[in-house]
């Protein structure tokens, strides 16, 4: 199952309209998107079921059910997907579009298109066949989930910060 | 034995990706007296419920109204709201991960006296955020989270890179 997130900010047309457009070629059954306010001049998907905003709860049981996360590139739902071993497939906002402030995604997704289980489309051009081929090939199963935490020495550089170098040492 | 006192470690961002990297970030301050201030009421509960996970002291929290910088009326009464807790408060450091609210915490912060790390959100892979550049001025320890950003440019000062949140 594909679960589909465009965070929770703003609604992400081209995206939404996209897998529409794909789900309608492949007849592709089980997808699940979360599109944000989508208002009257929002696109309202036809050919899969959706929501506006999902609870918490219902967001993450829906996250872990999934095999295949498609979303926008921004940074709550990369991390999430990382913490879940979910494959992912980012398509970025584009600032000139007024998807968000600025082209901050397209450098978030093509530095994160080297990480491990996370895939890129450009732009709504090259979703379907991306889509087809982690469809046809699915992706290997994600071993190692990344950390609740940030990376160590991230964490240790702050950390001896804050005590001015004379962090205890036992926490 | 000596026992210095435990370090105020005020925590500030605005909600979403900001909030999820500083949350990240948590464990540098376990055992410090944690403040948070960030955009967004739901937060509350995640905090409790992790401290009484990890055995932290509860930490205290602050909901001031979201901005964006063409928000101008907003922006003020968001500055306004920090100037406060800063003032009640008078934490010892402040962390942010952005955007405005983390500024301009660190801004009033410095002139309080306090020390200042701001790191740069994850999200700015190709330039250092609008309020991370001029977070620069005022932070202490001033980072970001891509090697290739670091470093001085120019002769200008430039932020350092000690990893990421994910």
């Amino acid at each position: 199952m594909i679960f589909v997130t465009v965070g929770h900010e703003l609604r992400f047309d081209r995206l939404i309209r996209g897998l529409d457009e794909w789900v309608k070629e492949t007849s592709y059954k089980d997808i699940f998107a979360q599109v944000a306010e989508l208002g009257d001049e929002g696109y309202k998907p036809r050919n899969f079921e959706w929501q506006s905003f999902l609870d918490p709860e219902t967001f993450k049981a829906r996250f872990d059910k999934a095999d295949l996360i498609v979303a926008h590139a921004g940074m709550g739902t990369i991390i999430t997907a990382l913490t879940m071993k979910k494959p992912l497939l980012i398509m970025p906002r584009k600032g000139a579009l007024k998807e968000t402030r600025n082209d901050h995604q397209i450098a978030t997704a093509e530095q994160f298109a080297r990480r491990n289980g996370i895939y890129v489309a450009n732009d709504e051009t090259e979703l379907g066949s991306v889509l087809d081929q982690l469809i046809t090939n699915p992706p290997p199963i994600i071993k190692e989930a990344a950390s609740e935490f940030a990376e160590p020495q991230l964490i240790q550089t702050i950390r001896g910060f804050i005590y001015d170098g004379k962090a205890p040492k036992n926490v | 034995m000596f026992m210095p006192k435990k370090p105020k470690v005020l925590a500030i961002s605005s909600a979403g990706g900001h909030w999820v990297q500083l949350q990240r970030l948590r464990a540098a301050w376990d055992g410090c007296d944690a403040i948070y201030i960030t955009t967004k009421d739901g937060y509350r509960e995640d905090l409790v419920a992790d401290a009484e996970r990890r055995g932290q002291t509860l930490p205290k929290f602050y909901r001031v109204v979201d901005a964006n910088r063409w928000q101008k009326f907003r922006l003020l009464r968001q500055l306004f709201s920090i100037l406060v807790i800063l003032l009640r408060e008078r934490p010892d450091v402040i962390v942010s991960t952005g955007a405005a609210a983390g500024f301009f915490a660190l801004k009033i912060g410095k002139l309080m006296g306090a020390r200042t790390i701001w790191v740069d959100s994850i999200a700015n892979a190709g330039a250092l955020s609008l309020s991370g550049q001029k977070a620069g001025g005022c932070a202490d320890l001033w980072l970001t989270q891509w090697e290739h950003l670091a470093g001085s440019d120019e002769g200008k000062k430039g932020p350092e890179f000690k990893g990421s949140v994910v």
